[in-house]
């Protein structure tokens, strides 16, 4: 393949590619870290406002050196954010008072317009969230780039476009052993907190 | 209708590239050497290979196909002795991580003794791709082919050496699932029973007939052996992650039947014509590099196709008959595989259907194709004699877009996946094996009971959740209890709306009764371990569950959905139960 040139190569297959095919099969380069990839691939750094009305960036403030259990909801949800956010409240309360030092929980809104901090704040107080869950919000560009990087999609489109029938699961991780899975919102709280644990133990060797 | 108008997307993108790569002036070689293009002239679309719906995807670099030779998976070697010698109680002292007896080591004290290492290693799946690092037992991706006779058993000593550092993906806690033996519930690899890195496990396989301390003591049923099992991690919430990172291989039995040797017993294809293949389909990132979507809820499609660790291999053989024992390795994609003669791509070519999910039928069948859920396997029987000096391409034809399910559609001749270059150039050898067209009966299926209970359990989406009768997956949970040594019917409904489901139920091999009420299709009229829960149906199978007891899973077999919690703990015990909707 040696006489397809740049301009083909391109055309075939995109630029990275042709880089490395171009130079040599891209021996000699240094690839990202599997945690720099996993960041780039999955946590834009955008901008979000949280319901104490404070500015934090997704990735640097809120995903990096953290264990986080991250959801997405709207205040005015009547369908599955309610058992959601009281199950989240039973698992904060399993925690106890590593959430806020080690363990961050997210509730990112999926209506940035109408969920606005003071929304959210009221929200949270009705909900009795404790220091360490934040709800979040956003520019709407922002939220749902968030929710497309972070896989709360359905593959239907009808149902996509439909926020009532959003996707439920709440994602967890912990971010420097690159550790990631998800589990129902709805699961049973001890469950949830068991999940957790798995990402949380010393290495044994 | 959806399905067309994706098809329709797809087709507008390949006429896009085509065009794109015209005004390129590439050649027609050059597209053939890349991958893009297959023997038919189809062009493999850029785009509509995602892996979910939010995009965002990779697409792998192009690769060519058909450069290097298929793997031969290397056989497991047992060893003469392990020390500490394996014990009944868990030896928690000398690192192993079992925490239950072993309830039948004594009765079936091993014949052979294995030790296996998981840990990582380096795998080239391609010359056009970088190294990959893969976790493999005994690093090897496939693992290693333990090869077992009924009447022998065995113990593997089963040791952790994983790393933490995971390259992305993975957890280092692993439990393996013998995928589908009678095997004790403690030995069987239950998801819940994960153990750590440094640890060992010690899993003791009986090899033995099921209705041996009930129906047909004191050695089994002869009609329920098995043939082609396999081995994988089956570790709760990271079964997806660990088994796409090469955690996979075959476990064969033989018998006084199906001996291994084609001048006796069923006279198969034996030795190097008996050749397991196990498909697995990947995503490499624009550096070449093993992909997973961590974030995926749906299913993950691979746009580059690997048979026993090697994109899109050739394999050489002689003119004459062999036995393949082919294997969907998941994690999602549902195949139907055809063989396609690239000269003549609109002639269908036969070959013979031997056994389901690695269970030999009551007899051969003679087929065109064959559809494979993830975890299904089929054995088939080809004979090559008719294509001396030719090439034969083993095709996946069935159009998958998403992890939804595959479509329904039939993609025409050449214009599927390519999986495998069969080329027949090896001189003509001695084949002693039975011609399929003559064996008139492997086994007599089992007499199907009179179910103690019936349970029906339907798979569903609420809010993209995955649940079976409306609750999740939870170690700790026993939805329901069989009685040991009774018969149970199991209605299995699928209301998800647009999703197909490969379920999976652990422990004996069920029957087909019926799919939405009509008898299922001759080739599904065998034992089987795995179903594929196919658009809006509603599938009974029976079961009967002999001679051991303890916990055992039922479970999605798209490892995705199975890891977010469609999956559930069962028990069987001396009592029971009667919940007909657990």
């Amino acid at each position: 393949m040696a006489h397809i040139d740049r301009r083909t190569c391109l055309a075939l297959a995109g630029s990275a590619w042709c880089s490395a095919l171009l130079a040599g099969r891209g021996e000699g380069r240094t690839l990202p870290s599997p945690r720099d990839a996993i960041r780039a691939r999955y946590f834009p750094n955008v901008a979000l406002r949280t319901h104490h009305d404070r500015h934090v960036r997704f990735y640097d403030d809120l995903i990096k050196d953290k264990i986080v259990i991250i959801n997405f909801m709207y205040a005015e949800c009547e369908g599955v954010c309610p058992g959601i956010t009281a199950n989240l409240r039973k698992v904060q309360t399993l925690l106890g008072d590593r959430v806020g030092r080690d363990i961050f929980m997210y509730s990112i809104t999926l209506k940035p317009a109408e969920d606005t901090p003071a929304a959210l704040d009221a929200y949270a107080t009705m909900h009795d969230a404790g220091p360490g869950w934040l709800f979040l919000t956003g520019d709407p560009g922002d939220v749902e780039l968030l929710r497309r990087k972070l896989g709360f999609v359905s593959p239907d489109p009808r149902l996509d476009a439909d926020t009532s029938q959003h996707i439920g699961n709440i994602r967890y991780g912990n971010e420097p052993r690159q550790l990631w899975a998800a589990c129902p919102g709805l699961a049973s709280p001890r469950w949830i907190v068991e999940s957790l644990s798995w990402l949380d133990r010393r290495e044994s060797l | 209708m959806k399905h067309d108008a994706r098809a329709h997307a797809r087709r507008n993108a390949a006429a896009a590239n085509r065009r794109a790569l015209i005004a390129a002036r590439v050649s027609r070689r050059d597209l053939m050497k890349m991958g893009l293009l297959t023997s038919a002239g189809f062009l493999v679309p850029k785009n509509g290979l995602s892996a979910r719906a939010s995009g965002g995807n990779p697409q792998s670099p192009p690769t060519r196909a058909f450069i290097e030779p298929l793997p031969i998976i290397p056989v497991k070697q047992p060893v003469a002795a392990l020390t500490p010698a394996p014990t009944i109680a868990p030896n928690v002292a000398a690192g192993e991580g079992r925490t239950r007896n072993h309830q039948a080591l004594a009765r079936f004290p091993p014949a052979k003794l294995y030790e296996v290492h998981q840990k990582a290693a380096p795998l080239s799946v391609s010359p056009d791709l970088p190294l990959q690092t893969i976790w493999g037992f005994d690093g090897l991706c496939p693992g290693p082919t333990y090869i077992a006779r009924y009447g022998e058993p065995i113990l593997v000593r089963n040791f952790n050496e994983l790393p933490a550092e995971n390259g992305g993906f993975g957890l280092n806690e692993v439990t393996t699932h013998l995928h589908n033996a009678h095997t004790p519930s403690e030995s069987d690899g239950f998801p819940c029973d994960f153990f750590r890195a440094g640890q060992f496990y010690d899993q003791h396989y009986p090899n033995v007939l099921a209705g041996f301390d009930s129906t047909h003591p004191p050695s089994g049923d002869p009609n329920e052996a098995l043939s082609t099992l396999w081995y994988h991690d089956h570790r709760a919430d990271f079964t997806s992650q660990n088994a796409y990172k090469g955690l996979e291989g075959f476990y064969l039995v033989f018998n006084d039947r199906d001996t291994g040797d084609e001048t006796t017993g069923f006279r198969l294809p034996s030795g190097e014509f008996d050749v397991p293949l196990m498909l697995a389909d990947k995503v490499f990132d624009e550096n070449g590099v093993m992909f997973f979507d961590l974030f995926n809820l749906d299913g993950i499609l691979g746009d580059r196709f690997m048979v026993n660790g090697k994109l899109q291999p050739f394999f050489q053989v002689h003119p004459r008959r062999y036995r393949f024992r082919v294997l969907d390795g998941g994690p999602s994609r549902f195949y139907e595989f055809f063989l396609t003669d690239p000269d003549a791509p609109n002639t269908s070519v036969p070959f013979w259907q031997i056994a389901n999910d690695g269970n030999l039928l009551p007899r051969p069948l003679q087929v065109t194709s064959v559809r494979l859920g993830v975890a299904e396997r089929t054995d088939v029987v080809i004979d090559f004699s008719q294509f001396a000096g030719r090439s034969i391409i083993l095709e996946n034809r069935l159009e998958q877009t998403d992890g939804r399910g595959p479509t329904g559609n039939i993609l025409p001749a050449g214009q599927g996946n390519a999986l495998l270059r069969f080329d027949v150039v090896l001189p003509p050898v001695a084949d002693q094996s039975a011609d399929p067209a003559s064996i008139v009966k492997f086994y007599d299926l089992p007499p199907i009971e009179p179910p103690r209970v019936t349970r029906t359990f339907r798979f569903e989406r609420n809010n993209g959740q995955w649940a079976v009768n409306g609750r999740f997956f939870d170690c700790n949970e026993v939805r329901f209890r069989v009685q040991r040594n009774t018969a149970e019917k199991w209605v299995l409904q699928n209301n998800s709306g647009g999703w197909q489901h490969p379920i999976h139920i652990h422990f004996e091999e069920f029957q087909i009764g019926s799919r939405n009420g009509q008898p299922p299709p001759g080739v599904e009229r065998s034992r089987k371990d795995v179903v594929r829960l196919q658009f809006n149906e509603e599938i009974a199978i029976f079961f009967r569950f002999r001679d051991f007891s303890g916990r055992y899973p039922m479970h999605c077999h798209n490892t995705v959905h199975e890891d977010h919690a469609m999956m559930m703990r069962w028990e069987i015990d001396d009592v029971g139960d009667l919940t007909t909707q657990p």
